[in-house]
């Protein structure tokens, strides 16, 4: 923090010091700043799995999650996000080296693996609308579409910011001011990957059971 | 408050200094090792009706979801009470207790509102059952 | 489904010319109004040749100052609004009464208390308080400006475009007739079809994005931008205070925003949350929206009550009694907003049990208020009290708001709030806690600081005038209506019937003529201030002998604020200094490193105003294309990697030449 006195001035007992001769540098408050956004995210998503959780049972006479999930399917998704995490952490060790070429490589791979989140979850809720099972239905498919509908679009977001990034890191190297960005990315992505853990337990396999 | 511990962390003024953690190989393939085990088991419990009663299989997940998150924040997000002068801890915990007052508070308020309010509620304006 | 697809044009949505209000004569009155005035003002601007000036030093200004400043104007501005409709209601309840429908029509009225409501507390209290915040929080902690300058520009647009659209929605279309917080079904597509909830919602959500980004901004500013020996135990009360506050705004307003986009939800994909059928639950919506809701209330007075603790200790010539324990107090009071919201809906039928808790809850959290009361009449004890207009606001404050504290805790009792609930005893109790605490709160802050912001003091006459009129025009407002509720009257009725409540209407309508008068003082005063700036200057920067960091510093501060960075030893950083013989420093300065001024703040705001916009009238084709043009500039900008400059060493040398010649002469 900034609390400690710079060497240039001294303590208030002898002497005492009331400004700082030297420029004063302020440590950059961008990941501290991130992270609180992304404890605010994750109030909105508190609200949706509130939702869920009181409306997942109101199936107005329609289909349940016990009908409708198909688990395999999740496994996959849920394999697919791991992956990308763990890709993601080896893109930032091989920031930590400086080596901008395998970063944007693991950059690359975590995106894949974002996709193919997307394209399986994309999969499934076309399935369920082609069954009727549409948002529409009953509060629990309301709910259920917009909890994992959310996820799905702070992944999209994710995907492109990633891209962003790639490019930006291919321009202009690996700056201080794109590592700081590539490590709020990073926390957004395994942020993700935490919310995912809720959704898979609190919707899909407690709501098959 | 946390300015003490943080001048003992010692760092520089130059500009654009980092000192987030970005963790090691090591801790990056035992966060995934972990992970892959705690999806493992609860898809197992769930898919192969591993309980009889569907309660305690839901309690059993729950945990190893709780556990997951756990792994999630130490190996991925590199958690630990020293990053950002405290900061970042002190606001995760705020945030979850946050959650857990939300999510219980909602289910709690709106399952006694439907067992009194509802029709064929348990009528009891206490705790139902 | 969106209803009646079949009348809405493919280009226009559903807006069309039937959408401007030309059957309302006092719509149409009040647009004449605005109309001209704003074409004298856009012709005043262009007439002075002032554009330019405008936009390059305000609009697009990255400095907190300048931002906190356009904070407070649009605050000025909606309170003018918000108070008309105020002032309209009042007129309608005491004259409806005997068979006469009063002026206005009720679905015209039904749109002015919810408009009231909105913009009272979105529009007027928190731009207050962000933009007091703004000013005020990177000053005493002796930084050059918040964390992040750019970030904090774009939040200020935003809630300035949330605001547009609700002027907006005056003119073209209407506004919500749902009350403030809109509960479904009322504001659910089939019992609200037209654009009134989707401008309530549009306006809400892209305002609330910049306090979303503020109250990050402003966190990560305490943590982070602190001077050098300024730990947490030396933060001013009012940085303290601040801090709890956009703690609360972080952690509360994503939850009014998932609620209003599940609500949205249910109106343009009929998705079933909040519906009477297919298994929804209306009730979940109240639920949801008061956990936001009552932490909304606590971000508003938390920062007011740091303002009576600035104020409080600098007219008594005294360090603040019991500092740590106040610090507590506002913690605790942080941490227990989050534990009574269902206080707000006791009648819905949650049982004894859940009322009980949330009832005790309630009870509890006057205990750290009540400690703060003592706190300051325990600095008042034995100090030498100089009554300045700030000082008179803050005794006032005392009263004011322990009379609402008091009346609050008689409605945390569930069995009196099954009498109480929805009726004016509620209207008076937050009238009371808000008019008393948080915007007395408000005129003590601008009274108190605005010598830093301006170089000169407000002038004591028309604010003296101002200070009685607010306070007795509150009392005679506002004590009919704890009558009338008592009596069983509820809230928002347009007419009566029984003729013998008519008498307290007549009171409290002369009682908001009376705090009308107080709002035209005010004005009169920032007048009158600026006619007279020559008399009332004040060169030393410390017209009040303050205590905290923002009065070692010039009036106004440099755009850079200190020119070195200050270097705390004590609490009440500015009163160690002075006491201690602290010299201004003359020479030596250096080049300051410093955030560069950007207009993409205001281009993102208004892509977003226009998106909520398209939204609200359907016209899919521009919110299709303001939303690719909204993620187009913000990508584009995070490719400006150019976002700083330094002031020239010699800059900061003419500036502090000139201030040191500014207080050689008036010593």
């Amino acid at each position: 923090m900034t609390a400690q006195a710079p060497a240039s001035t001294v303590p208030a007992d002898d002497g005492v010091n009331f400004y700082t001769r030297e420029e004063h540098h302020p440590e950059n408050g961008t990941l501290l700043g991130f992270w609180i956004y992304l404890m605010s995210d994750c109030l909105i998503f508190a609200v949706l799995f509130a939702c869920y959780g009181v409306l997942g049972r109101s199936y107005a006479a329609g289909p349940s999650g016990a009908d409708l999930f198909d688990l395999k399917l999740v496994a996959l998704n849920t394999l697919f996000l791991l992956l990308s995490s763990i890709t993601y952490g080896f893109a930032m060790l091989e920031m930590a080296k400086n080596r901008t070429a395998t970063t944007l490589l693991w950059l690359g791979v975590t995106g894949f693996f974002g996709l193919c989140f997307l394209s399986v979850e994309l999969y499934e809720f076309h399935h369920l609308i082609e069954e009727g099972a549409t948002p529409q239905r009953s509060a629990f498919l309301s709910s259920f579409f917009t909890l994992v509908g959310t996820h799905g679009l702070h992944v999209t977001f994710g995907s492109i910011w990633l891209v962003t990034l790639m490019v930006q890191v291919a321009r202009l190297g690996l700056t201080a001011e794109n590592k700081r960005r590539l490590m709020c990315l990073s926390m957004f992505w395994h942020f993700l990957d935490v919310v995912w853990i809720g959704v898979f337990t609190f919707v899909y396999l407690m709501g098959t059971l | 408050m946390s300015s003490e511990a943080h001048a003992a962390h010692g760092h520089g003024h130059e500009p654009g200094h980092e000192e987030a953690a970005h963790g090691s190989m090591k801790g990056y393939v035992t966060g995934f090792v972990l992970s892959v085990i705690l999806t493992a088991i609860p898809f197992w419990i769930v898919m192969g009706d591993v309980f009889r009663e569907p309660a305690t299989a839901a309690i059993v997940v729950m945990v190893f979801a709780v556990a997951q998150i756990v792994v999630h924040m130490v190996y991925f997000l590199h958690m630990n009470a020293k990053s950002e002068g405290g900061w970042t801890m002190l606001a995760m915990i705020f945030t979850v207790v946050l959650v857990i007052i939300t999510l219980s508070g909602s289910l709690w308020v709106m399952f006694h509102l439907k067992s009194n309010m509802m029709p064929g509620g348990t009528h009891t304006m206490g705790a139902p059952q | 489904m969106t209803p009646n697809p079949a009348s809405e044009s493919v280009l226009f949505g559903k807006l069309s010319l039937a959408a401007i209000p030309l059957h309302e004569p006092i719509l149409l009155a009040t647009f004449a109004v605005v109309a001209i005035g704003g074409v004298a003002v856009l012709g005043a601007l262009t007439y002075y040749r002032v554009w330019g000036w405008l936009w390059r030093d305000w609009l697009t200004s990255i400095d907190h100052k300048k931002i906190g400043i356009m904070y407070m104007i649009l605050g000025v501005i909606m309170l003018l609004r918000g108070f008309s409709d105020a002032i309209m209601m009042r007129l309608q309840q005491a004259i409806a009464f005997g068979g006469s429908e009063g002026y206005l029509p009720p679905h015209h009225y039904d749109q002015i208390f919810t408009a009231h409501g909105v913009i009272m507390i979105f529009f007027v209290a928190m731009p207050f308080i962000t933009g007091m915040m703004n000013y005020i929080v990177p000053l005493q902690i002796g930084a050059r400006d918040v964390a992040f300058p750019f970030l904090n520009n774009f939040s200020f647009w935003m809630t300035t475009g949330g605001a547009v659209l609700v002027m907006m929605s005056l003119f073209v279309g209407e506004f919500a007739a749902t009350g403030w917080l809109a509960y479904p079904p009322l504001s659910g597509i089939e019992s609200s079809p037209t654009v009134g909830v989707d401008y309530y919602i549009w306006a809400l959500q892209v305002a609330g994005v910049g306090t979303l980004l503020s109250g990050v901004n402003l966190i990560a500013t305490i943590v982070k931008m602190r001077a050098p020996g300024m730990t947490m135990m030396r933060l001013p009360i009012f940085v303290w205070t601040a801090l709890c506050s956009n703690i609360l705004i972080v952690a509360s307003f994503p939850v009014l925003t998932a609620t209003l986009a599940l609500l949205s939800a249910d109106r343009y994909l009929g998705t079933a949350f909040f519906t009477n059928d297919f298994g929804g639950s209306a009730m979940m919506y109240v639920n949801l929206i008061w956990i936001w809701g009552h932490p909304e209330v606590y971000i508003l007075i938390l920062p007011a009550f740091g303002i009576f603790s600035e104020v409080t200790a600098t007219y008594c010539g005294k360090r603040l009694f019991g500092y740590a324990s106040m610090v507590y107090a506002t913690v605790v009071i942080t941490i227990l907003s989050y534990l009574v919201w269902l206080h707000h809906f006791f009648t819905m039928g949650s049982g004894a049990s859940v009322n009980s808790f949330f009832g005790i809850t309630t009870m509890i959290i006057s205990i750290p208020t009540g400690a703060k009361i003592f706190n300051w009449l325990f600095t008042m004890y034995r100090g030498r009290i100089r009554f300045e207009l700030p000082m008179m606001w803050t005794v006032s404050f005392m009263v004011t708001f322990v009379i609402g504290g008091m009346t609050g805790v008689l409605l945390a009792v569930p069995p009196a709030d099954f009498v109480l609930h929805n009726s004016l005893f509620l209207i008076a109790h937050f009238h009371n806690v808000i008019i008393g605490g948080v915007l007395f709160g408000l005129f003590a802050g601008i009274a108190y600081w605005f010598p830093k912001a301006f170089g000169f003091k407000l002038n004591t006459f028309w604010g003296t005038i101002s200070f009685w009129c607010w306070t007795i025009g509150f009392y005679v407002a506002f004590m009919p209506l704890y009558v009338l509720g008592l009596m069983g009257v509820t809230r928002r009725l347009s007419k009566f019937d029984d003729p013998s409540l008519q008498i307290w209407f007549v009171i409290a309508a002369l009682g908001a003529g009376l705090i009308a008068i107080g709002i035209a003082s005010f004005l009169i005063q920032i007048y009158v201030s600026f006619r007279d700036r020559e008399a009332l200057t004040d060169t030393t920067g410390d017209p009040w002998d303050g205590r905290t960091l923002e009065w070692s510093t010039s009036s106004p501060p440099p755009a850079y604020n200190f020119a070195f960075t200050p270097v705390v030893h004590d609490l009440d950083a500015w009163h160690d200094m002075k006491k201690r013989g602290y010299v201004r420093p003359t020479d030596g300065f250096i080049p300051i490193h410093m955030p560069k001024n950007t207009g993409a703040g205001v281009v993102l705001a208004g892509i977003s105003t226009l998106l909520g916009f398209a939204l609200i009238w359907h016209i899919w084709w521009l919110a299709g294309l303001s939303f690719v043009a909204l993620i187009a500039t913000a990508i584009g900008h995070t490719f400006n990697y150019s976002r700083d400059f330094h002031i020239p060493a010699s800059d900061v040398v003419m500036t502090e030449n000139e201030r040191t010649r500014l207080l050689g002469a008036g010593a």
